[in-house]
């Protein structure tokens, strides 16, 4: 017994060392079977155990939507709410290994509103099963899921047509769908495009060949996942390691970790630190607990240098004579994943390798129409839209084109309020404009003009519902600080859209627009020393922050003019809430667009409370 | 690709959480997933040992062994130990016995837990759990965001895409990084061979004192055990496959008495490992429930 354990154990440990893991998602729309398909495999494979069998029986009865019969879907539906609806929200991960390979897949949502879940999922897989209904055909969202699967770069894909139960097990069936598929396919950059006719529910072609459909001559779909060549990062290529951190526990030693995303490191070996390009030699390779004699591509080291080089975070280890591309303008693909709509100007928190920066989407080229990948001219990007997009982010970052380096080439977009994930990009190419404009730097400097007007330079900018009293707080104090002798100019939201952005209407996207030459004209004022005043509805809280940004500590003086909207209605010196009830207005702010209040304005005037003159008084207790 | 790669993932996520985290903290249970982190975690920082305490949420219920082998890992790994037993809890005589496996799970884990991170102010914090032991943690992502209160949304994960991790939280909420993740039962196993990392020896058989309790075997670990009337313990060679709370772990008959011996039994186990843990099976979607009210 202990001797035929130890051969066994062996045998396992061989095995294991020597076995591929393939990761592969499956896909397509609801209903499909997806969640059946992977059931039947686990199921097949003999990757169940007895009691988690005992549990699936006593689920089906309770949730199954097969009758008598247990529903193998239940396996992967791990949700109280996934179980209840009878749908997938959410990625699961499943691992089943057979003699050939160990598998991890991803079973992934099939409804439009959980396509980031998909996302999820395939940013990571090798191989993607695509399924579609024999009954259905190719519908909208496997034509999606497909375009996603292409764009996160997967190049193997395998074509399952499911419930050939249901038609008959009809070659006919399976061949018109098989050529619908790929004249759909064919500029989708698949190297390797597979056609299986199966049955999820009865397991037909799916671990055996199907003797009720011996017109089909190819693998069962495990032998099909079995044998498929699996590309990973590449050995061969350039070496590359972004710094994670640099772990320094005494004055002796100083080593910076990371895992090696691309080509392999060998004591001795010439490095660059990049985005500065420092020259340095590698001292030393250490995996683990061991020094090595070279690392590859996807291990976790730390590396120690020869010299005394400034390498941090974000950093990224280079072969010195194969370095990366340093930009901090590109042209990406961009996959949007929030609620809330993307507009150019915008800031966000751009995530890529192990560096972070404020990124501003700058211009959206285009968007992709899901269903024919037609290039359509856009403003902003829904949930769920796939568009290319210019970019250009607040310090130069490290990068390779996606298609050629993962790792280097990915790029997440964070929101700065909320933090959550909105945008999943991969970097084409960078944008030579950037590198060859250089802010001027004169002779005459801000300094220089504010003393010679004996003044501060400032921007107040006041926010506030439209009829809240913005204007006329703003002109009392623009008086008032002209009256102390101060030089002043005052840019009123309404005068503005006459000139210098008329061209823009009350669109999101037009409003962030707005905001932003506001913010850059108020900017070069304040930079020439004068005391601006802006007078801005600027509802959205991450445009007032760009504009924030924009100037030095303490230069900006946020004032919220806080007035209830009952009121501003009430007053309606315009007439324009009027004209917002009645439906003649669209995107009126407090009607039907958001008025996001101000966290921490540095004045809070309250005009329910103060008069005009107390409100200007306030503002300028605060300049002092 | 095997067991370097996902050794090479783990360290990379616990190098990216240390990176970007305030006050990190790694779960501590001292079962067979902790030593494997634990092992992780050395690697991923040597020569320095880990930048982060060790927290053990006590429930005055393990197994004597394990308390010792915690004792002698601390003293060889030089990592700082926290160890938290809900006080209110242990003063009220809370106890599977007398209050029920889930009540005392919930008094005694869940609140201790939340007690514990509250009070150290620990904003990210590793566990071991894989996403091959049950449905819900196969949903779960590697960095899984809590909201003030520690509560987990299910249905409102952030997309996480290739390994880029979004690490950024507000004021009050917390992160719970899980590292082993992508690991099965078989790799942790292979791993502790390979790496020769030391685990609690209750994972191998040996003559214990058992009783059959809810059609299962439990080990007697000390005199808390409410014997029936005429009820006594008996010997038996067993072993677990997986360590908690002795009065809800049960033990399986076996002769494996040797770390190959225990790997070739697992590889033809007809049970998951999840089946001597008596609260999974409590009513359906329950580690579900429980992980949404803060649970690991």
């Amino acid at each position: 017994m202990a001797q035929e354990g130890t051969r066994e154990v062996d045998a396992f440990v061989k095995a294991q060392t020597d076995r591929q893991t393939l990761r592969f998602i499956t896909c397509g729309s609801v209903d499909d079977g997806k969640s059946t398909l992977i059931g039947r495999l686990l199921y097949e494979s003999k990757n169940i155990f007895d009691d988690q069998l005992k549990a699936l029986e006593s689920d089906s009865k309770r949730y199954g939507t097969q009758g008598e019969r247990v529903d193998l879907a239940l396996l992967v539906d791990g949700l109280q709410a996934e179980r209840e609806q009878g749908i997938t929200i959410d990625v699961a991960y499943r691992f089943f290994a057979t003699d050939k390979r160990r598998f991890i897949v991803a079973d992934t949502p099939g409804h439009e509103q959980y396509t980031r879940n998909m996302a999820t999922g395939a940013s990571t897989a090798h191989v993607a099963v695509i399924l579609v209904d024999a009954r259905k055909g190719v519908l909208v969202q496997t034509r999606r899921h497909s375009r996603i699967v292409s764009m996160m770069g997967i190049r193997q894909v395998v074509l399952a047509v499911n419930k050939m139960d249901l038609v008959g097990y009809d070659e006919k069936v399976f061949r018109a769908i098989e050529s619908d598929y790929r004249a759909f396919a064919a500029d989708l950059g698949f190297e390797g495009l597979r056609s299986i006719p199966l049955s999820g529910l009865d397991g037909d072609n799916v671990i055996n060949r199907s003797e009720r459909m011996s017109w089909y001559s190819g693998p069962s779909l495990l032998g099909c996942l079995e044998s498929v060549e699996i590309e990973e990062g590449s050995n061969m290529g350039p070496f590359r390691m972004p710094v994670q951190l640099v772990n320094r526990p005494d004055l002796d030693f100083r080593g910076f970790c990371g895992r090696i995303s691309n080509g392999t490191v060998r004591p001795g070996d010439a490095v660059r630190v990049l985005p500065g390009g420092v020259r340095t030699t590698v001292k030393a390779v250490i995996d683990g607990f061991e020094a090595v004699e070279a690392a590859d591509a996807g291990t976790s080291v730390t590396i120690t240098l020869d010299d005394e080089v400034d390498a941090s975070r974000g950093d990224v280890l280079v072969g010195a004579d194969t370095p990366a591309e340093v930009a901090d303008q590109f042209e990406a693909r961009l996959l949007w994943m929030a609620e809330h709509a993307m507009s150019p100007g915008r800031q966000y928190l751009l995530k890529s390798a192990c560096k972070e920066v404020t990124a501003t989407v700058t211009g959206i080229k285009y968007r992709e129409d899901v269903d024919t990948g037609a290039h359509l001219a856009a403003k902003t990007l829904e949930l769920n839209g796939i568009g290319t997009v210019h970019l250009s982010t607040s310090a130069p970052i490290v990068f390779e084109p996606y298609a050629r380096d993962r790792v280097l080439g990915s790029f997440i977009l964070i929101d700065k309020l909320t933090f959550e994930t909105v945008g999943a990009g991969m970097i084409q190419f960078a944008l030579r404009r950037a590198s060859n404009i250089h802010w001027q730097a004169l002779e005459v400097d801000r300094g220089a003009r504010a003393q010679l007007k004996h003044q501060t330079p400032r921007c107040i900018w006041f926010t506030g519902l439209s009829g809240s009293g913005k204007s006329t707080i703003a002109s009392l104090l623009e008086k008032q600080l002209h009256a102390e002798g101060k030089h002043t100019y005052l840019l009123d939201g309404d005068n503005v859209r006459h000139g210098l952005n008329r061209d823009l209407g009350f669109t999101e996207a037009d409003r962030v627009e707005n905001i932003r030459r506001v913010a850059e004209v108020a900017k070069l004022m304040v930079d020439a020393g004068l005391v601006v005043i802006v007078s801005f509805i600027s509802p959205f809280r991450s445009e007032r922050r760009m504009a924030r940004d924009l100037f030095a500590e303490g230069e900006f003086i946020e004032v919220f003019v806080d007035t209830p909207l009952e009121e501003c209605e009430r007053r309606d010196v315009k007439g324009l809430y009027a004209k917002a009830r009645r439906g003649e207005l669209t995107n009126f702010t407090g009607i039907d667009s958001a008025y996001e209040e101000p966290q921490a304005p540095e004045v809070h005037v309250r005009t329910m409370r103060s008069t005009v003159e107390e409100s200007v008084e306030q503002v300028i207790r605060s300049l002092t | 690709m095997g067991m370097k790669q996902l050794e090479s993932e783990s360290i990379e996520i616990i190098r990216e959480a240390v990176a970007t985290a305030r006050n990190p903290v790694m779960m501590y249970s001292i079962g067979k997933d902790s030593s494997v982190m634990l092992h992780l975690a050395r690697k991923a920082f040597h020569p320095a040992p880990p930048p982060f305490p060790l927290l053990h949420v006590d429930t005055t219920w393990k197994f004597k062994e394990m308390y010792a082998h915690r004792e002698r890992m601390v003293r060889e790994s030089g990592v700082r130990l926290i160890t938290h037993t809900n006080q209110e809890g242990l003063a009220a005589g809370i106890g599977p016995f007398t209050h029920g496996s889930n009540y005392h799970t919930d008094v005694m884990k869940t609140q201790a837990l939340k007690q514990a991170l509250d009070q150290h102010g620990f904003d990210l914090v590793f566990g071991g759990a894989r996403r091959d032991e049950e449905k819900s943690r196969a949903k779960e992502r590697v960095f899984s965001f809590r909201s003030e209160g520690h509560r987990w949304d299910p249905k409102a994960q952030r997309p996480e895409l290739w390994n880029l991790y979004n690490t950024r939280i507000r004021q009050g909420e917390s992160i719970r990084v899980f590292p082993i993740s992508n690991w099965t039962e078989q790799d942790i196993w292979q791993y502790i061979l390979q790496e020769n990392i030391p685990i609690v020896p209750l994972y191998f058989a040996a003559e214990r004192p058992v009783v059959r309790f809810n059609g299962q075997w439990i080990m007697v670990d000390d005199d808390r055990y409410p014997f029936k009337e005429g009820e006594q313990a008996v010997m038996k060679k067993v072993r677990f496959r997986t360590l908690g709370c002795w009065p809800l772990t049960a033990a399986i008959e076996s002769e494996a008495d040797t770390l190959e011996a225990v790997i070739a039994e697992t590889l033809n186990a007809r049970g998951s490992e999840r089946e001597g843990r008596m609260i999974d099976s409590d009513e359906p979607g329950s580690m579900e429930k429980k992980k949404q009210e803060g649970y690991f």
